[in-house]
């Protein structure tokens, strides 16, 4: 029976060379998980933008909550100590 | 070193093979249910129209004799396309177009493959691009057959219709002609009957993944290497050519 019901939405990373690592490029619908990869790299990669693709359904996702963002993120803020800041940097060492 | 005009013919050949198909693909742009299949369809018939150009470009080199692809394509007549017919069905429905593609892309991979060590550089360099753009169509083709066929029943009934109205014309593809036997012979070109056995197979093998039933044998239908075409090709042709046959000498 033909339905009228869309093909699940499927999330899209592509890494665009070696050692980079993969980024959200966009989304794509498709009846199954190989058609899903099938469909990024025919979306997503038509002009070589791509050397590896990651493709998950969206409703997979675990995302963060907007309304915690204050309990989330907040309290990182102050911490400066956390960023290695504090530490004098030898002579003759470039690209730290 | 003087040209080998029968290698210039093979060459045509292949580029009819290739710009047919991709013709027959482009008819259903923009007409595809889905935006990623759309997407897909389009890529996948330029990728034969791309193919097509690199043969016809080579042909014309061997030829010299002033002639371009477009000549090739758009100014030779009907008799003078060497496709086969499998690549001239119409599209049909869905189920039509990717038994269509399967068929024949599970042929042209091995030829391809075959092609890429053949003697003739000229051929053995385009059919090494070629290869990986037609293995990613198989693969796309060949997932799609297997979802129909084993999908519902109404799809199931549908593209086992399909397969059975197309095999008729997969019998052409492996019958040697002079043609064929010369590029053998001399060029170390593709073995047919090799290629027809590992069809067999692999073809055999996708069709009972998509839970369908290989036709029967029966009487094949053939003709398209010596320029025998069926019907439906003079309206393809017409189509595909009434621009510069309307207007001589048009750029675009």
């Amino acid at each position: 029976m033909m339905t009228d019901k869309e093909w699940p939405l499927y999330e899209v990373f592509i890494r665009s060379r070696s050692g980079l690592s993969h980024r959200h490029a966009g989304s794509v619908h498709a009846a199954d998980d190989q058609m899903a990869l099938d469909h990024a790299r025919d979306t997503y990669t038509r002009r070589s933008e791509g050397v590896s693709i990651w493709v998950v359904r969206s409703d997979r996702i675990v995302a963060s909550d907007p309304a915690e963002t204050a309990a989330f993120f907040e309290p990182a803020e102050d911490k400066i100590y956390r960023h290695p800041t504090f530490y004098d940097i030898p002579d003759g060492v470039e690209n730290l | 070193m003087s040209t080998d005009p029968r290698l210039i013919d093979y060459v045509l050949r292949l580029g009819d093979n290739a710009l047919v198909l991709g013709q027959r693909m482009l008819e259903v742009v923009a007409a595809y249910p889905e935006l990623e299949e759309e997407l897909a369809n389009a890529n996948f018939a330029l990728d034969y129209i791309g193919q097509a150009r690199l043969f016809y470009s080579y042909a014309c080199q061997l030829e010299g004799n002033g002639r371009s692809e477009d000549d090739m394509a758009f100014l030779r007549r009907e008799q003078e396309f060497r496709n086969l017919l499998l690549v001239e069905q119409p599209n049909g429905h869905f189920g039509d177009t990717i038994v269509r593609q399967v068929l024949f892309d599970v042929y042209y991979l091995a030829l391809l493959e075959a092609l890429k060590h053949c003697k003739d550089t000229g051929i053995s360099e385009i059919a090494a691009r070629a290869e990986k753009e037609v293995r990613y169509h198989l693969r796309h083709g060949a997932q799609w057959l297997v979802r129909l066929g084993d999908g519902t029943e109404e799809s199931h009934n549908r593209v086992q219709r399909s397969l059975e109205q197309l095999w008729r014309y997969t019998g052409e593809m492996f019958a040697a002609d002079e043609l064929d036997a010369y590029m053998l012979s001399s060029y170390d070109g593709p073995d047919l009957e090799a290629i027809g056995e590992q069809w067999r197979e692999q073809v055999g093998a996708i069709v009972a993944e998509a839970t369908l039933l290989l036709p029967a044998d029966q009487v094949m239908t053939s003709g398209g290497k010596q320029g025998i075409h069926t019907e439906t090709f003079g309206y393809l042709i017409a189509e595909m050519q009434s621009l510069p046959r309307s207007y001589p000498g048009v750029t675009w």
